[in-house]
């Protein structure tokens, strides 16, 4: 006996509106990607040039010899994390606020990890013998597990992404509005039965356990590759869990910029509401006291080892060459976040992106100071030269960046940028097992509905704004029963 | 199996780079255009650097030829992803130039950064690819190069040896920085050889290796009076 759970299209009601990005496109989404192709286009040419010429072409130099293009791998590397740490966590957590941020959360992760792998791949002096990593690899080396590590993320997310994307491929077959052959074929053959829905929740939940080890595996590595040399101010054992931090800081500040986009631009304001902001900055607070806190402590750290050659590293970072980048950095990761996001009236959509914006940008510089400070005061006492970047790293660097924006735009035009079974499954049955979960957390013999409500009332005084949303949700329709 | 090392005595060393001008003509090391060296894409495997110490007037300085000091634990075979850089059971830290996928890694890891990376296709000008030293490749934009310690040297020394039948003697192998040295400041020798002369000045109290503290047991020692002292005060 297989009951069947609504799905087609009829049964979307107002939901029917995730769909609209899909059947219609309007003309300033042409404009706009042909504006971010004209950035992808120069970054080709600026690349073909550094083919043609060799890096010589950039302006990496003795001893700077990573600069622009190993920042940018450290950042988007990062921002990957928004995906994994954002829906694997809250979906293990049974946070019910998830169900429609989590599909834009993961698509960034996929999307992005193109683009940390592209900007190793840039930085080679010989991209032609890149396989050789496959070929002789040398398993002492960080880069190389950095290699597996990148690798076993990029297909673990890529599945983590298409296994809550099934049943919504199954809507937009049944829908039959364009591209019904190409759906069929990812859609699996899901009709929504019973024994196909345990299978999903089964794999979703495995997937979830799965990829946050991997994630935070990710970059920890990415941070061993600094941490295994014994260059100054690199050779730290906090980096690990340093730049995991670091990953989420700037992997929410995405998601929350990617989120406010997409409420904007489709018009979806009753699925990616004010509460979500409010939660996502409450977690983007959390992280940028968490990141100055490491911040604060590797640097006070350092400054009491008093070893001199750190020291030249740490100066030219807090006084010197490198101290407008520096205190921008902690400006804008710490003090601009944390003064709006610390207000409840300041933790708007508006002041989250804010926000946002200065977290993205702070993290990139914190990036740069890491990588770039140090190489500079090498101990070996060198010619005072210093690294800026020419054309070419700065062209690939924003064509990367376009490049990004205009994959996630394409994905929207083709799936559903907010999961609509999941949004569906919230309504049917969330809201009866939310009030069902806080009942068993009560003290007392087993209770009528009515009670559970009433105790509900009670128990929720003291608990997170989530559960208490989802209590007064669950209240009111046990009412309405 | 003999350990190779080299030692230098900074109180013979005058400064006048004629070992510098003798590895680039030996391993065939590109030159660097003027702007070039500018943007500090100096080419040179062995560097000779200079320490200032004191406040004016009374000033000292001295030089510190720094070749590549062949670490017996070198930080730079370990972070390289394919292996294309290895240390020989004779102890030299060998570049598979063929191999290297140029990610620069080994040159930020190494803390002498005595490791060059070809920012462009290496050039030669003039008559110069005349004077190319055919026993050693030219190597290719994008790779990562370094000191050799002139093995090719020691090929032919050794192949030599064997064709009078004897076996390898000391002063057969030299690298062509020791050779040229005119203050015969630079010694070269198997320092596992109890009788050898490198092996007797390395014991001796004023020898002392550079960043020795970083546990990295190069293969290059220094004789000087007092330590050097790293050049601390010009980094700063």
């Amino acid at each position: 006996m297989e009951k069947k759970h609504s799905g087609s299209p009829q049964g979307l009601g107002n939901d029917v509106v995730l769909l609209q990005p899909i059947i219609a496109t309007r003309s300033s989404f042409y404009h706009l990607a042909l504006v971010l192709l004209g950035f992808t286009t120069f970054a080709f040419f600026a690349w073909l040039h550094q083919l043609r010429w060799g890096l010589g072409t950039t302006g990496l130099n003795v001893p700077v010899y990573w600069g622009y293009y190993i920042t940018n791998f450290v950042f988007f590397i990062g921002i990957s994390h928004a995906g994994t740490l954002i829906s694997a966590i809250l979906r293990l957590c049974h946070a019910e606020w998830r169900r429609s941020i989590t599909r834009a959360a993961e698509v960034i992760t996929v999307l992005v990890l193109f683009f940390g792998v592209g900007s190793i791949i840039v930085d080679l002096g010989r991209p032609d013998r890149m396989l050789n990593v496959l070929k002789h690899p040398n398993f002492r080396s960080p880069l190389l597990w950095d290699v597996c590590s990148v690798g076993t993320y990029l297909l673990a997310s890529s599945i983590y992404l298409y296994l809550p994307l099934i049943p919504d491929i199954a809507i937009l077959r049944d829908h039959g509005a364009k591209y019904t052959r190409f759906y069929r074929l990812l859609a699996l053959g899901w009709q929504g039965t019973e024994r196909q829905r345990r299978l999903l929740d089964r794999c979703i939940a495995v997937m979830a356990v799965l990829v946050i080890p991997i994630a935070i595996s990710v970059h920890t590595v990415v941070s061993w590759v600094f941490g295994m040399t014994v260059q100054p101010m690199w050779h730290s054992t906090i980096f690990g869990p340093y730049f995991v931090v670091g990953a989420i800081f700037s992997g929410i500040a995405s998601l929350i910029i990617a989120m406010a986009l997409i409420r904007r631009i489709y018009f979806l304001q009753d699925y990616l509401k004010e509460i979500h902001f409010n939660h996502l900055g409450t977690l983007l607070l959390v992280f940028a006291l968490l990141w100055f806190y490491f911040t604060f402590a590797e640097h006070l750290t350092t400054y009491y080892g008093h070893d001199p050659a750190h020291l030249v590293v740490f100066y030219s970072k807090l006084t010197g060459r490198y101290a407008h980048l520096f205190w921008a950095m902690v400006v804008s990761c710490f003090l601009i976040p944390v003064g709006i996001l610390g207000r409840r009236q300041t933790r708007t959509v508006t002041g989250t992106v804010v926000a946002s914006v200065f977290v993205l940008v702070g993290m990139w510089l914190e990036r740069f100071t890491i990588v770039v400070p140090t190489l500079s005061r090498p101990r070996v006492p060198w010619a005072k030269v210093f690294y800026s970047p020419t054309w070419v790293e700065i062209g690939i660097t924003l064509g990367f960046g376009a490049t990004f924006i205009f994959l996630y735009m394409l994905f929207t035009k083709f799936f559903p940028i907010v999961s609509i079974w999941e949004v569906q499954e919230g309504r049917e049955v969330a809201l009866k097992e939310v009030a069902e979960r806080v009942k068993s957390y009560l003290p007392g013999p087993e209770i009528t509905p009515e009670g559970a409500a009433a105790q509900a009332t009670v128990g929720a005084i003291g608990l997170g704004a989530a559960e208490d949303l989802d209590v007064r949700r669950a209240e009111s329709k046990i009412q309405t029963e | 199996m003999p350990r190779w090392g080299m030692v230098i005595d900074l109180a013979k060393c005058t400064g006048c780079q004629a070992c510098v001008v003798a590895c680039q003509s030996e391993n065939n090391v590109p030159c660097v255009e003027p702007e070039q060296a500018e943007l500090g894409r100096i080419f040179a495997w062995l560097a000779v650097l200079p320490e200032l110490s004191g406040e004016y007037p009374r000033i000292s300085m001295r030089m510190l030829p720094l070749p590549c000091v062949h670490c017996d634990s070198p930080p730079c075979i370990r972070v390289c992803p394919v292996g294309a850089t290895g240390i020989t059971p004779e102890g030299v830290v060998r570049q598979t130039f063929a191999r290297c996928i140029g990610c620069r890694y080994c040159t930020n890891a190494c803390p002498y950064t005595r490791r060059m990376f070809n920012w462009y296709k290496p050039e030669f000008p003039g008559e110069y690819p005349q004077a190319l030293n055919p026993d050693v490749t030219v190597r290719p934009k994008g790779v990562v190069e370094k000191c050799t310690l002139c093995s090719h040297r020691l090929i032919q020394a050794r192949e030599e040896a064997r064709a009078a039948g004897r076996p390898l003697a000391e002063g057969d192998y030299v690298p062509a920085c020791v050779e040229i040295c005119p203050a015969n400041a630079m010694y070269f020798g198997d320092l596992d050889e109890p009788t050898s002369r490198v092996a007797e000045l390395a014991r001796s109290p004023r020898a002392f290796r550079y960043l020795e503290e970083l546990g990295t047991e190069p293969k290059v020692i220094y004789l000087s009076e007092g330590e050097w002292a790293g050049g601390k005060e010009a980094q700063r």
